[in-house]
């Protein structure tokens, strides 16, 4: 099975987020950068596929050229090869994004001769969290989507998709070529091994230039939320504390 | 008058909490910008929601129904989507941003070619335009964003709004429409249900008792599990533990997790990183259990102790144990 992830670019911004002067980003200069964590699983996802089933696993993201650090990052643990689209600005929108993968991806299938048998996405990114740019290109390429999947079996020709509800699960089944749209849990990604480092080190990255878009969308820009609360009451240390909390425990009703 | 045309949730006919929420905001603001609500009911089934929102102040409910619509489907809701949103020509479509409303807005904005913009605190017209402060980073980021388009769509961010009938309810006229949907929108319909009944869910649990990279093994977890049961509550823990094989992600608590808002949630050894705090940030109540005084987690709690949880998570359950064991002596 021939099976292409698409993946984003982001800061990982532990426990605070700063931003720039201007509010138009996050200040990421003491920042390392990953991909969202929905897209660690699709990645990992794939590669699972591949391992029982044979193929390859094609990687492909739209990005600063910077985020050539997350295509080998997939290639550690276990893709095959990767695709650049390369973005001077950081921030394209979710219309001009899509627009840019269908093209490459018309590109590379027409390059190779058949569809992608599966195109698997994040359900949304961490940062932007648009929920959308699979679905579009879904649309336009005229394959059956459906997000938020937690279960992936494939058989044949098609897939069985399970996604989490409240209640349980519900179960899709798509026939190939299909897209999804996965979440994190669907699996427990893998550490990079030093071998796929090494080979992630001298894979050919393949570069196609994407064309800016627009749409009706724009940022204007970006506020930290105001802080809620109040002061944290320190009750104590040590196991000395225990009275104190379950002091607040029978307040709440709990005790 | 213009229209904003706003989605019903609902699972085969039972409607959605988080769907009442969003109608709400949606009538406020329709009646911010001078608008009209309608609501739209897609399926069999949906004659049973229909009745409950009128009181919602919708003017017309539009219930969709087609032999196909027998499930929930993205493609099969969206076209009828769209294909109501010609017949009525709302200036706006909209829904709440759950996992299915963010997928059929999408799709709405994919089959229509207009921008979608998800996940809206507060929405505000500025001309024809809009001025939108949206939810990024799981909500730990706002975004303020514009948005031009001819028929605006948006979701809402759930749980913003509290479910609050109209002050005067809507004429509520119910509307059939009948879309024309192709097999091929049965694509990708629910094909089948697997339902899980378990006691006290992550999601709902009045008490969640969490545990961090501070807990360190999986029998770490024994002594969380006791508290946790103690107090009729569940167990979550941060992405570390699940990284790190301790725990199944379905008890991981975060944006890429479950999003919690319990009474009180303990957190147990957890530093309190970007990813946790926003799937938990919610909760009425924080006590924090860490080592390290410095550890956001401890900062923006409720209450902190500063101790090994080794040591004080056993503490509090042997004093709740012995408080309940008086209490029964004594009574």
């Amino acid at each position: 099975m021939r099976i292409l992830v698409c993946v984003k670019r982001v800061p990982a911004p532990g426990a605070k987020i700063v931003l720039t002067s201007d509010g138009q980003d996050i200040d990421a200069s003491l920042l390392g950068f990953t991909v969202s964590p929905h897209e660690e699983c699709a990645v990992e996802e794939a590669v699972q596929i591949v391992e029982r089933e044979g193929g390859s696993v094609t990687v492909m993201t739209l990005g600063p050229p910077e985020a050539e650090e997350q295509l080998r990052s997939a290639i550690a643990v276990g893709a095959d090869s990767a695709v650049l689209l390369p973005t001077g600005i950081p921030d394209w929108d979710p219309v001009s994004t899509s627009a840019a993968l269908v093209a490459a991806i018309r590109e590379s299938e027409s390059g190779h001769g058949e569809p992608f048998d599966l195109i698997l996405f994040g359900n949304e990114s961490a940062d932007s969290g648009g929920y959308q740019v699979g679905i579009r290109v879904a649309r336009a390429l005229g394959r059956p989507m459906v997000t938020g999947i937690k279960g992936i079996d494939t058989e044949g020709d098609r897939i069985t998709a399970r996604r989490e509800t409240p209640a349980g699960s519900e179960v899709y089944q798509l026939p190939l070529p299909a897209v999804a749209g996965v979440k994190e849990g669907i699996n427990l990604p893998r550490y990079p091994t030093l071998r796929g480092r090494m080979a992630a080190r001298r894979a050919p990255v393949s570069t196609i230039e994407p064309t800016p878009g627009t749409s009706g969308q724009s940022k204007v820009v970006l506020a930290t939320p105001p802080a809620v609360g109040s002061e944290v009451d320190i009750l104590g240390e040590g196991a000395e504390a225990a009275p104190a909390i379950v002091d607040i425990m029978e307040e709440l009703g709990l005790v | 008058m213009r229209v904003f045309l706003y989605l019903v949730e609902h699972d085969r006919g039972l409607i959605e909490e988080t769907t009442l929420g969003g109608l709400t905001a949606a009538r406020q603001l329709a009646e911010a910008m001078g608008a009209q609500l309608h609501a739209a009911v897609i399926g069999q089934a949906a004659d049973r929601p229909a009745a409950e929102v009128g009181a919602y102040g919708a003017e017309a409910i539009h219930l969709v129904r087609h032999g196909l619509l027998t499930d929930y489907g993205p493609d099969a809701w969206a076209d009828s989507l769209v294909q109501l949103a010609g017949s009525v020509g709302p200036a706006a479509v909209i829904a709440t941003g759950t996992d299915r409303g963010n997928e059929v807005l999408a799709h709405v904005g994919a089959r229509m070619d207009l921008a979608m913009v998800a996940n809206c605190l507060e929405i505000e017209s500025d001309g024809g335009d809009w001025l939108m402060t949206r939810v990024r980073w799981g909500g730990s980021l706002h975004e303020r964003a514009r948005l031009v388009a001819p028929t605006k769509l948006v979701t809402l961010a759930p749980h913003s709004t509290e479910a609050a009938h109209a002050p005067r309810p809507g004429a509520g006229r119910v509307v059939e429409f009948v879309p024309e949907l192709d097999e091929s929108a049965a694509l990708t319909m629910v094909k089948d249900r697997v339902t899980v009944s378990e006691g006290i869910t992550l999601a709902t649990a009045p008490v969640v008792v969490s545990g961090g990279r501070g807990v360190g093994s999986v029998e770490g977890f024994a002594i969380i599990e006791e508290l946790a049961s103690l107090l009729g509550g569940a167990v979550g823990c941060s992405r570390v533990v699940t990284n790190n094989g301790w725990k199944n992600h379905k008890f991981q608590v975060g944006q890429t997790g479950t999003v919690v808002a319990p009474d009180l949630y303990v957190a147990c050894g957890i530093s309190g990183a970007i990813q946790h705090w926003v799937g938990m940030m919610n909760a009425k109540n924080v006590l924090a259990i860490n080592i390290d005084r410095d550890a956001p987690m401890v900062t923006k709690a409720d209450w902190a102790v500063i101790a090994d949880l080794h040591e004080v998570v056993p503490a509090i359950s042997a004093e709740i144990t012995r408080r309940r064991g008086l209490a029964r002596e004594g009574g």
